[in-house]
């Protein structure tokens, strides 16, 4: 007897976590030029966000804020880095080899 | 006489032609991303005034600014050996032996970003680092503008200065850092090829400046007319039984930041032996062997650097190169100090 209502809410969760999944975007912003391709990104929480590094020489990304932190660690050309955004507010994006390269992403629910 | 009149009539045809080439030269040498700006850049509320930079350059060469009133800015930043002292570390407060070098304070003004660690980001807010610092000039802040306070003399040069605002820790940084804002490179030898006359430099430059943005890698970090990209990196720098040095990593807890530096720049570098960030090499010659072995510490070691695999003669043009880059020597006044 008590299969059948288990059976429906994880039917129901699946359908829930897919729904979201499905309506997650993935952004893709460029390193070039020793800076972010984009200075403000507007994204929702489930989002991912790929930062590729489109220079001659090796980038970075992290972030330190009290949104969300991340160390994506140092990448050389042509590869990238991605991070699902985890809550709401706005994270503040900085390379660590090149201070002067910076960004936000606001992130709404 | 009608030979003259031919010549009358090409004359303006002539010098057309020849505007047209120094305006495309001056426009050329405007955007040159490796020719300096004429101006260093100030903030608007610490703009540059004769009076600023003038009470500026007797606050760097005044002793007093120290607690035993027996070093000055200038003692470590000396203007006759490039701005920074000879030596591969400096020497401290009582000429304790510190662990970093001085580095060279010329054309500072154009960084966002000061220090080895990039603590400090204004000029202003650099100038007090040192003297405050308990291994350098050990002076407590508040003490420093009570003596200053205590020298008559400098009353009127702040008050032309920063008219109505006294002497304090911010007209004093301001002064300092206005000061500095006039420490800048001469042209070089680079500089005049770059402007346009071949002859400025050698064969052995030129093709040292193909290495620099090409097989040698060098650009990637001494990028732009200052020959710094403001970036911090781990070179590999062996440290010879000191200990180990975090760099950026105290200021960025950061992976990529252990044993990361600034970049330096490299103007005038003929004049900054030793080199490296803790003095480890006397030449040029040895600063290209180190990245062409790909740096020795590999610990953290930045993904810029790797083997090089240059001949003897590639690393004689870009020795040859990084010499070219050293500008005429400046005549700097050590001003009279008030009483």
């Amino acid at each position: 007897m008590n299969s059948i209502p288990l059976f429906r809410v994880a039917v129901a969760a699946v359908a829930l976590t897919w729904s979201v999944a499905a309506h997650a975007d993935t952004h893709a912003v460029s390193q070039v030029k020793k800076a972010f391709a984009v200075s403000v990104l507007k994204a929702k929480v489930g989002d991912t966000i790929t930062f590729r590094n489109d220079d001659e020489f090796a980038h970075n990304v992290f972030s330190l804020s009290d949104t969300q932190s991340f160390d994506l660690g140092s990448y050389k050309k042509g590869e990238e880095r991605s991070v699902k955004l985890t809550a709401p507010g706005t994270i503040e994006v900085e390379c660590a080899i090149h201070p002067d390269m910076k960004m936000k992403i606001e992130v709404q629910k | 006489m009608p030979a003259i009149t031919r010549n009358r009539r090409i004359s303006p045809a002539l010098f057309v032609v020849f505007a047209f080439l120094c305006t495309a030269m001056a426009l050329a040498a405007q955007t040159d991303p490796w020719l300096r700006p004429d101006k260093a850049p100030a903030p608007a509320n610490n703009l540059p005034t004769p009076a600023r930079v003038e009470l500026g350059q007797m606050l760097f060469f005044d002793p007093r600014l120290s607690r035993k009133a027996n070093m000055s800015c200038a003692s470590c930043h000396n203007p006759a050996l490039g701005w920074s002292d000879g030596l591969p570390t400096a020497a401290g407060f009582d000429m304790q032996k510190l662990g970093r070098a001085t580095p060279t304070i010329l054309n500072t003004a154009f960084n966002p970003i000061q220090m080895w660690d990039g603590r400090k980001s204004t000029l202003e807010d650099q100038a007090l680092g040192p003297i405050e610092a308990g291994g350098e000039m050990n002076m407590p802040l508040p003490e420093m503008v009570t003596r200053l306070q205590s020298i008559p003399g400098y009353a009127a040069s702040f008050e032309r200065a920063y008219p109505g605002q006294g002497i304090s820790t911010v007209t004093v940084a301001g002064a300092i850092a206005s000061f500095e804002r006039t420490v800048l490179s001469t042209e070089s030898p680079f500089d005049r090829w770059r402007k346009g006359d071949a002859g400025a430099v050698g064969a052995d430059v030129k093709r040292g400046f193909e290495l620099f943005n090409g097989k040698a890698n060098c650009a990637a970090c001494h990028s732009g007319y200052n020959f710094t990209d403001n970036g911090f990196h781990n070179i590999g720098i062996r440290n010879d039984g000191a200990a180990y040095d975090v760099g950026r990593y105290a200021q960025k807890p950061l992976k990529a930041m252990r044993g990361a530096f600034k970049t330096p720049t490299l103007r005038d570098i003929a004049l900054t032996a030793p080199y490296m960030r803790n003095g480890v090499y006397k030449t040029l010659m040895e600063v290209v062997d180190h990245y062409d072995r790909g740096g020795d510490d590999r610990d953290n070691l930045s993904m810029n650097i790797a083997p090089l695999h240059l001949t003897d003669s590639e690393k004689a043009d870009l020795v040859a190169f990084m010499q070219s880059l050293t500008g005429a020597p400046r005549l700097v006044s050590v001003p009279m100090l008030p009483h």
